[in-house]
């Protein structure tokens, strides 16, 4: 430990005896850390962009339907909300929004065009709280009650028919009775999303309105559940399912599996990016100190002479790479740190639309970096960065004094 | 070999040193016998090849001998590990060598004061003894200076006064004066001289500088890797 001091002043020292060199491999170590930490955050980003946006895409946290639903949904596969055990599932104290829904499919005519889609029943009030709908409306209005006589559709769709808002269009489904229902109705709000699937794939009308067009009471197909957050998810789930074993109960990444898998994607991605850029820093962090001792060989011999232990240069070369790291790191973070906070809500990665759509994202992607990543970069960094340095630390400690010391 | 009847601070036994080059085996020092007391100022002398520096090499650690025993303070170093024989250098050896005797990042008070923090000596008394043996060596005021910043023979100068700052019980000096100049060269055998008479270190000094052999108090000459004559 006494040495500590004269190692440390020697390796400082030495670090900045050729700036050139270790200006440039700082600089190629900078970038690394960089590269990791931003495409960490751009990744992050944009797996909680596709999952908030399952989420608020009527996904919920849970979803409820009846057995059958899934696989046929038909308005004869619906529930009640009535059940005791349901109702009491519903007061969980990690639920925090609960909503009910009709969701059948559906076909939609304007005077120009017929499309299919899904007709989805909504109670204005608690899906307001939960999904994307009202804050989506660009033209018109959300429904301003329970009993609102009109309807929503996506701007999308609205092109696609050559409608527009104030317009009359039919809408068709087939009630409980196999019967086709259909009526007509007035577009009273049109929305806008990133998402092209979301604007041509749904109708909107109030949950009164579609029991009406179908011929049902006190009927639904679908129940979606906000909890108090993720990680909530799992004990809701179960005891939902627990006491409404009659139901089919299902939590986000078993009804989106897709946006579960780029989650998973993810992290596996991450590993492998991080071993690429630091294998890249790595063969710096070695050319560097090998050289370092090629060119410094006489002295490490006379260290040796004057009776300073191998281990004590293996330690001065190591506590160079140390003030290496310690300097890309603090200098990496802190750039990585600024890049992400001057892109603000995201970067527009709109030219790639249709790419992210097909991803479930939106064209929006924040740069989100979470104390997890930032920690695995740097421990990435940190760990194999010393490992590496070993290798060129111990065959300086190693090298033998009378040769050393003569080596031209 | 030598009158002198002090403490015996080298002795070599049959020591030999054999090189392989190829398939040709060279014997850089054959079968030889030296030592060295307290006090001793030895010139080694030879022409390039006689087995000088090797022997100079064994006597300091710095390498391995074939055969034969090398003593330091009567403990047999070929005894020693590698941490041990570093701790006997540190404590009981200075060297000098022909050049690249300073660490460059180094100031001349620092390259003295290096081997004392090594040898845990306080602060206090490390920046104490570094002056005055700079003082003591002509270079005061020039403490702060790096290696480029010093002429050889005040490099050298430096080198001496870190070799002896500690009292060794020897020095070990390769060409000190190989590169310098006759009068930086003079100066250089009479600094070593005085703080041979001052603080009774013994010197073992390997040269072709026919100045240091004159000045000598012994003086061994090599060839072949083997002692032909001590005077």
């Amino acid at each position: 430990m006494r040495s500590l001091p004269l190692i440390s002043a020697l390796a400082w020292r030495n670090l900045w005896r050729n700036k050139r060199r270790t200006s440039v491999i700082l600089f190629a170590m900078i970038l690394g850390i960089w590269a990791m930490i931003v495409t960490a955050a751009f990744m992050r980003g944009m797996s909680i962009q596709a999952l908030d946006d399952t989420i608020e895409n009527l996904t919920g946290h849970i979803q409820i339907h009846h057995q059958k639903y899934l696989d046929d949904p038909v308005i004869e596969n619906s529930f009640s909300i009535t059940n005791r055990a349901l109702i009491a599932s519903l007061q969980h104290p990690d639920i925090i929004q609960w909503t009910r829904r009709i969701r059948v499919p559906g076909i939609i005519s304007s005077e120009r065009d017929t499309r299919g889609l899904v007709l989805v029943g909504i109670d204005p009030q608690s899906e307001a709280k939960m999904s994307f709908l009202k804050s989506a409306i660009s033209e018109g209005q959300y429904f301003q009650s329970p009993d609102d006589k009109g309807i929503i559709i996506g701007k999308k769709l609205a092109e696609n028919l050559e409608t527009q808002l104030g317009k009359r269009v039919v809408v068709m489904s087939q009630d409980l009775n196999n019967e086709i229902a259909d009526r007509g109705y007035r577009i009273t709000g049109i929305y806008d999303t990133p998402t092209e699937g979301m604007e041509t794939g749904f109708l909107f009308m109030t949950l009164a309105n579609a029991e009406k067009l179908l011929n049902v009471t006190d009927v639904n197909s679908e129940l979606a559940i906000i909890t108090r957050s993720l990680e909530h998810t799992d004990v809701v789930l179960k005891s939902i399912k627990d006491k409404n074993p009659d139901l089919d109960v299902q939590a986000w990444d078993t009804l989106q599996p897709f946006v579960k898998l780029i989650e998973e994607m993810y992290t596996d991605f991450q590993y492998i990016w991080h071993m690429i850029v630091f294998l890249a820093m790595s063969f710096g962090i070695i050319n560097t100190l090998l050289m370092t001792i090629f060119e410094r060989t006489r002295e490490f011999g006379l260290f040796q002479a004057l009776g300073l232990k191998p281990r004590f240069i293996l330690a001065q070369v190591w506590m160079e790479a140390v003030f290496m790291l310690a300097i890309a790191l603090i200098i990496g973070n802190f750039i990585s740190w600024l890049t992400v906070l001057s892109t603000g809500e995201g970067i527009d990665v709109s030219a790639f639309a249709q790419g992210m759509e097909m991803a479930q994202l939106s064209n929006i992607i924040p740069f989100i970096i979470i104390s997890e990543d930032l920690f695995l970069a740097n421990i990435i960094v940190i760990i194999l960065g010393l490992l590496t340095s070993l290798y060129p630390a111990w065959r300086a400690s190693q090298l033998v004094p009378a040769n050393a010391i003569t080596r031209v | 070999m030598n009158t002198n009847n002090n403490q015996l601070v080298v002795q070599c036994l049959d020591l030999s040193k054999v090189y392989t080059q190829g398939t040709i085996k060279v014997h850089a020092l054959d079968h030889v016998d030296f030592e060295a007391r307290q006090g001793d100022f030895i010139c080694l002398s030879g022409p390039s090849g006689s087995g000088k520096s090797t022997l100079l090499n064994m006597i300091g650690g710095l390498d391995t001998p074939s055969d034969g025993e090398v003593f330091i303070d009567n403990e047999e170093i070929d005894e020693l590990n590698k941490s041990e024989l570093a701790d006997m250098r540190l404590k009981k050896i200075g060297f000098v060598f022909q050049a690249y005797n300073l660490i460059p990042v180094l100031t001349a008070q620092e390259n003295i004061e290096m081997v004392m923090q090594m040898q845990g000596i306080p602060k206090k008394e490390r920046n104490q003894k570094s002056l005055a043996i700079l003082q003591e060596v002509g270079l005061e005021g020039l403490e702060d200076r790096k290696p480029p910043e010093l002429s050889g023979g005040q490099q050298q100068r430096v080198a001496v006064a870190r070799a002896i700052v500690s009292n060794p019980s020897l020095v070990l000096a390769d060409e000190p004066t190989a590169n310098l100049d006759s009068v930086t060269a003079n100066k250089l055998i009479d600094l070593m001289l005085t703080m041979n008479e001052i603080h009774n270190t013994t010197f073992i000094i390997s040269t072709h500088d026919p100045m240091i052999m004159q000045r000598a108090k012994t003086l061994v000459k090599l060839h072949d890797g083997k002692i032909i004559e001590i005077s």
